[in-house]
């Protein structure tokens, strides 16, 4: 518990009627630092991070953000503090344009004039795309026609080309192929690189444990909504992260 | 191939195959009727397609929301008599036009705000506003026709000239297609027609971009109908209605604009209700029976839909091939 934590969790509780989802975490992640989640299904990950995205309202506990504590009232809250989110869904626009998806909400405008820059969005989302190594056949197409994988990477983008300080991903290589897992994962390595971009924490998914190994910078653990395991990556492994998984089935 | 890309591109333009079964219509009327050409006759269409026009980009942009407005064609009805209410009661005519709009504006607000504050579908909560509307305007007229106000610059203006309710239409459609196009409020009114969830996550205030829609379409209808009346030089309570409304999304629909959101132009409502016009029209020049004439202009209308649906089609492969290349 530093002053360098971006985001920080303490004791929080979530209940829905019955079912305990989450009792008593504790999850910090400093600036600069990728965190992976994993658990089993229905250990909390998903309900842990709408919590931290501001979709859901913790029972009891608190969150604090750069040190402060904050309540976060709603995802527009959140992110307007710079916590940007990366959902399931993806929240594109199937209808609309690559360029106009990676601008959404943030679209350029001739000041004062309200009309659209489209010119320099399309250069912009063209630029953003190539650093990255996303490879669209162009970026004026609508979302509609790209792949799955396709997509996610765009959605992971226009998060990233936002002002995030805090940047969660849920299930963030669901659906992708091994290319463009393979890219976000070098997008995510990117960032920490350049450090001017603190604090991500990431929800990696069960799947690939050598993969999200090698990107993430510490691992917890989440079973029956508690947080069991908190370890850099370089101290654990593959087979030691699979064991802790897999020990409660053992007979 | 520049043959091949000039066509590619030109079937990518969305309005495009409309305006070609736009045109096929007025050169098939051309051949076969006399006196289509005229500019008398132009006249004719014109009076035609400028409320199915005003009432069609409103419901335009509503639809590329999701949304859509049933009871437009009432406020269509009602604006004219609030009109010459506020006229009566001491305003200037000027003033009682400008007071008239904002008021159809305030309704189409309402009709937003049950919308989305209640969650209740819009097409139940318009088509309570309509039959409100209606009955409102058979109050206020007393359920006879009233003169239009007197000559003045105000009714030469705002459709007493030959072609100003013509112009007024052109220049209202060109104004919502800016909105529409190149304005952040028509991505807005696109991503929350496409995705709401999606749209709502991204932080867009969908349930506004809701509201202001339906606000801009009463707007619109009301204007429309005080220019209807103003040409006419009569205000009948049993003008516009549901008859106008339906010729209204009609237009906006064969113009390309999804009847479930998402995507759409305003030009293509202006097209939409050019056809119509054109077909209503020659059907009446080559004297269709007149018990014949309503199932004439349905057949034309789904044959019409359907030439507009398959060049679409041709338009989706074609820019598939450009994609791929």
């Amino acid at each position: 518990m530093t002053d360098t934590d971006m985001i920080r969790a303490e004791h929080v509780r979530k209940r829905f009627g019955p079912v305990t989802a989450i009792q008593d975490v504790n999850l910090h992640v400093r600036k600069g630092e990728i965190l992976g989640l994993i658990g089993d299904n229905g250990a909390g990950k998903s309900t842990l991070i709408k919590i931290l995205t501001g979709y859901h309202q913790p029972d009891g506990g608190q969150l604090f953000f750069e040190g402060e504590p904050i309540h976060l009232r709603s995802v527009v809250h959140a992110r307007s503090l710079g916590i940007e989110t990366v959902f399931q869904d993806l929240a594109m626009i199937d209808d609309l344009p690559v360029y106009l998806n990676l601008h959404l909400n943030k679209e350029l405008v001739h000041r004062p004039l309200p009309f659209l820059r489209r010119k320099e969005m399309r250069r912009k989302a063209r630029e953003a795309l190539d650093s990255i190594g996303i490879t669209i056949g162009s970026v004026t197409d609508p979302v509609s026609q790209l792949s799955g994988g396709q997509r996610q990477a765009i959605a992971v983008a226009r998060s990233v080309f936002s002002d995030a300080k805090v940047l969660l991903l849920d299930e963030p290589l669901a659906a992708m192929g091994a290319k463009e897992g393979g890219l976000i994962l070098r997008l995510l390595m990117q960032l920490k690189e350049r450090g001017d971009r603190p604090g991500h924490h990431s929800d990696c998914p069960q799947l690939q444990p050598d993969r999200r190994r090698r990107v993430c910078d510490r691992v917890n653990l989440l079973q029956h909504g508690t947080i069991t395991f908190d370890k850099a990556s370089k101290d654990t492994s593959v087979a030691e992260l699979l064991d802790l998984v897999h020990a409660e089935y053992r007979l | 191939m520049a043959t091949n890309t000039l066509i590619g591109s030109l079937v990518r333009i969305r309005e495009l195959s409309i305006l070609l079964v736009t045109i096929a219509c007025a050169g098939y009327f051309a051949l076969t009727s006399t006196g289509f050409t005229s500019l008398d006759n132009g006249h004719t269409i014109a009076q035609y397609i400028a409320p199915w026009a005003i009432v069609g980009a409103g419901e335009a942009m509503l639809l590329i929301c999701g949304e859509i407005d049933l009871s437009a064609g009432f406020v269509f009805t009602l604006a004219p008599f609030v009109l010459v209410l506020l006229n009566n009661n001491g305003l200037p005519l000027f003033v009682a036009l400008l007071a008239t709009v904002v008021i159809c504006a305030l309704i189409g607000t309402v009709n937003g705000l049950i919308r989305t504050l209640f969650n209740l579908p819009s097409f139940i909560t318009t088509l309570g506003m309509a039959f409100l509307l209606q009955g409102l305007s058979l109050i206020i007229s007393n359920g006879s026709p009233v003169p239009a106000p007197a000559d003045t610059w105000v009714r030469t203006t705002f459709g007493g000239a030959r072609w100003s309710e013509l112009t007024w239409a052109l220049v209202i459609i060109a104004v919502m297609q800016i909105v529409l196009s190149a304005s952040r409020f028509g991505i807005y009114t696109q991503a929350t027609g496409s995705n709401p969830v999606g749209a709502a996550e991204s932080g867009i205030r969908t349930s506004r971009v809701k509201v202001v829609n339906f606000a801009v379409t009463s707007a619109l209808a009301g204007f429309g109908g005080i220019l209807e009346g103003m040409r006419v030089g009569s205000f009948d309570p049993t003008n516009g209605g549901f008859n106008t409304m339906f010729f209204g999304v009609a237009a906006a629909v064969i113009g390309g604009t999804a009847l479930l959101g998402g995507s759409g132009t305003v030009v293509g409502a202006l097209l939409g209700a050019l056809l119509l016009g054109i077909v209503y029209d020659g059907f009446n020049l080559t004297g269709v029976n007149a018990n014949a004439f309503n199932v004439v202009l349905g057949v034309a209308i789904l044959v019409a839909m359907f030439l507009n649906t398959y060049l679409s089609v041709l338009r989706r492969r074609a820019s598939a091939v450009r994609g791929r290349t």
